[in-house]
């Protein structure tokens, strides 16, 4: 029987090992788990919570949560009947006393212009509609219904055969329990006894102790509530904000991302935007272009640099070093202030040419508020991006390799480029994709010095944030930003490897 | 890497060629930061150099701008805001920071690849996306913070930036630090344990002082972050956390005023000073892991 080795203490070396090899990876873990949960916390769910909005569209169903059932369920397309206006009329009501209906105005105005104010107008008109004749109607045949108790035992006791009241009522006590409050006197609105007028009349007898009620109704005349709604707004007329209504229904909706690419939902299925809308293509395509020619021109500046750096005495080079750590060191906001400094029309650069007289003073050259002010001071900024990488991969490219080509009878270019040249290019290829990778997110540089024509798709994303409040579609831009980097960052970790991030 | 003395005329204009444009590619690296010095000592409020200045009449120079910088109320509370912010962000990004190198330079540890992916995310997330994304979710969390904790919304103001510049130092953290840890000899913690040291006191007395001048240099690299974000401070916060960034931002774009170039020089010095303590500290750590300083 072959012996089983034994650690000190006598049990197995083999599960001995293993327990030390899992205490040690619990070690290793027990370290790290703070600062994992801290960033899972502070970074990765708020990343996670921008991708969700990007397709979240709760707000029309939770605003409008009866006309949706309503509308949604019906058949036919266009204007509704009296029936889905009737639910319009009770959400709307309950909007506007907590102040939704604003909100879910400014959201159906991103896909149908004039909406905003539609939901405004129409908000403020629900209050004076002409259904106080059902709310006097039913308080004088019994003035109880002018007490919330009342309401609230009645409507708990005909639950089944009064829905819409039911359903109204218990929103209507939700919106005001949320406050902390209760249903006052002051409280009882028409749209409350529209909806009680209405179950009575589809009632086919009255129900328990609603007999007084049940008469009134039947002896009113319904007011058209279709009507009402367009004489607030002639546009509930027209078949546009249902279409609208139908399609945003859903809890969730492609709708930012197609926005984001100038498509559009119409009923008919998903369409190009007009010529005249489309923008973020042709931003989405200046961001990558102007990034490629900032890629370029860091590429075309950083080489040679990288090379002298290479190939000087290490004493020497490092001196130079410092001319390139210095503004990588230096704050962004520095930087760009200076190239505003430079490049406006007052600036030093214009004053230099007009002095050395290549400018006439009258025809100072306009280099900011442009695609070359954003491209100069951007390949400024992310220069020494380009040349750290390219000097790390040619300092291990041996001298003597130039030297051997060289003695076998090559010229100099030949010698360059055939020897030296190709063993440079992961350095230029890590380089690139670092700049191209941090290029196409920035924000501040081209929104100071870029003016209209030079921004990316970033000022966008920002603009978004802070000035239209179009929040979806800024995440959803974000998100199609985010993809690409992240693309594109796999495809670094491919040609370099992660672990061969280096700073400074 | 000399000129022979035997190169042809077209080897010299070539070899001076090509100094010459390294020259002024250097120029133009170093130029834009120096410009602002001089004209941040302007009399006048201008953005160029007037008359006066290139006559190097001392008429034409004067500190009114710094002299704004210092008792200008709007600067001095983003100077402040600037000093609170980058500081505790550092802390919380270094302390995590160096605990979490230390555990990702074991031998074994599990899911390394993502793990160490998702902790380096906040330096590869362009900053425009984490603002975006920290802006839905530190609203919420302030709200959340200031209802049901009961806490002042200025307080929470404060934590919400400090929190999300800790986390965007974090990879320059991480880097650095297991960086330092490669060369780190893992028989010196071995020895310190054999002669009866507890982890902890290992930790502090022999594998800290070791691989300080990597948290310290990563620290630096945090504090730059912070010192110098604008993004995130700006859709984050709100107008009593403006930082010095924020509100050169604020002058760039709307009110120019050249104080902006009297901050813009005490900036650059301050890097100044932060790129001599970081060179410094690679070379003695260099030094103490028995390298020779490049």
């Amino acid at each position: 029987m072959a012996e089983v080795m034994q650690a000190a203490d006598g049990t197995p070396l083999k599960r001995s090992l293993a327990r030390a090899l899992r205490r040690q990876k619990l070690r290793a873990l027990g370290l790290i788990a703070p600062l994992l949960f801290f960033v899972l916390i502070t970074f990765i769910i708020p990343i996670g919570n921008m991708l969700f909005r990007s397709v979240e569209n709760d707000i029309v169903q939770n605003t409008l949560p009866g006309t949706i059932a309503v509308l949604t369920a019906r058949e036919e397309t266009g204007v509704p009947g009296e029936d889905v206006f009737t639910a319009l009329y009770i959400d709307l009501f309950i909007a506007e006393e907590q102040k939704l209906h604003t909100r879910l105005g400014s959201r159906l105005n991103y896909e149908q212009t004039g909406a905003s104010s539609m939901f405004r107008r129409t908000g403020r008109a629900v209050g004076r509609f002409d259904t106080g004749t059902y709310t006097d109607a039913i308080t004088d045949a019994n003035p109880a219904w002018e007490d919330p108790a009342h309401w609230a035992a009645t409507v708990e006791a005909n639950a089944a055969d009064l829905p819409r009241t039911a359903n109204a009522w218990s929103r209507w006590q939700a919106v005001f329990a949320a406050e902390g409050d209760e249903i006052g006197k002051r409280n009882l609105e028409d749209f409350l006894f529209t909806a009680l007028y209405l179950d009575l009349r589809d009632a086919d007898a009255a129900p328990a102790g609603l007999d007084a009620a049940y008469d009134a109704a039947r002896a009113t005349d319904p007011v058209s509530i279709k009507d009402a709604f367009i004489d607030a707004d002639d546009k509930w007329g027209a078949p546009q904000i249902w279409e609208t209504l139908t399609l945003y229904a859903p809890k969730y909706t492609p709708g930012y991302f197609l926005n984001s690419l100038d498509y559009q939902k119409t009923p008919d299925g998903i369409e190009k935007r007009p010529e005249n809308e489309q923008i973020y293509i042709t931003l989405f395509g200046r961001t990558i272009w102007m990034s490629l020619l900032i890629t370029f021109s860091c590429i075309a500046l950083g080489y040679p640099i990288a090379w002298l750096l290479a190939n000087l005495p290490m004493r020497k080079a490092n001196v130079l070093l410092i001319l390139v750590l210095l503004p990588f060191w230096t704050s962004l906001l520095v930087r760009t202030s200076a190239w505003k400094v430079m490049l406006q029309q007052q600036g030093v650069i214009n004053d230099v040419l007009v002095w050395v007289g290549l400018v006439d003073n009258a025809n100072r050259l306009i280099m900011i508020n442009n695609q070359f002010g954003t491209i100069v001071a951007m390949t400024h900024i992310l220069l020494p991006f380009m040349i750290l990488p390219m000097y790390s991969v040619m300092q291990t490219i041996p001298p003597s390799y130039l030297r051997a080509a060289k003695s076998l009878g090559a010229t100099n270019w030949t010698a360059f480029w055939r020897v030296y040249f190709p063993q440079s290019v992961p350095g230029i290829g890590a380089g690139s994709i670092l700049v191209f990778i941090l290029a196409i997110g920035y924000y501040i540089t081209p929104e100071i010095v870029g003016g209209t024509k030079g921004v990316f798709i970033s000022n966008r994303i920002a603009y978004h944030i802070s000035s239209s409040l179009n929040w979806g579609l800024a995440a959803a831009l974000g998100t199609i930003l985010l993809v690409a980097v992240l693309v594109l960052y796999w495809a670094y970790d491919k040609i370099v490897g992660i672990d061969n991030v280096k700073l400074g | 890497m000399g000129l022979p003395p035997y190169a042809t005329p077209g080897q010299r204009i070539w070899y001076y060629g090509f100094r010459v444009i390294c020259g002024l590619i250097f120029f133009f690296l170093v130029a834009p930061i120096v410009v602002v010095m001089p004209l941040s000592f302007n009399a006048q409020d201008f953005f160029t150099f007037t008359p006066e200045m290139l006559r190097l009449d001392p008429e034409g120079y004067s500190l009114k701008h710094y002299e704004d910088f210092f008792t200008n109320p709007q600067w001095q509370l983003a100077l402040k805001n600037s000093l609170i912010i980058a500081p505790l962000a550092t802390i919380i990004s270094v302390s995590l920071g160096t605990l979490a190198a230390i555990g990702l330079s074991q031998s074994h540890v599990p899911f390394k690849r993502a793990i160490m992916a998702i902790l380096i995310s906040p330096m590869i997330v362009p900053l425009i996306i984490s603002a975006t994304g920290m802006f839905f979710f530190y609203s919420s969390l302030g709200n959340w913070m200031e209802n049901s904790l009961g806490l002042d919304k200025n307080f929470v103001g404060y934590v919400k930036v400090i929190l999300a510049h800790a986390v965007l130092g974090i990879p320059f953290v991480i880097i650095t630090v297991t960086a330092t840890l490669v060369g780190f000899d893992r028989s010196l913690t071995r020895a310190a344990a054999n002669m009866g040291a507890g982890p902890v006191t290992t930790f502090f007395r022999v594998q800290m002082p070791l691989i300080l001048p990597g948290v310290i240099s990563g620290g630096l690299f945090a504090f730059i972050t912070s010192f110098d974000e604008v993004v995130v401070v700006l859709f984050v916060g709100s107008a009593s956390q403006k930082t010095l960034p924020w509100q050169m931002f604020i002058g760039l774009r709307e009110q120019i005023s050249p104080t902006i170039l009297a901050v813009a020089t005490i900036l650059v010095v301050i890097s100044i000073a932060l790129l001599t303590t970081v060179e410094l500290l690679r070379r003695r750590s260099e030094r103490l892991r028995g390298m020779s300083p490049g």
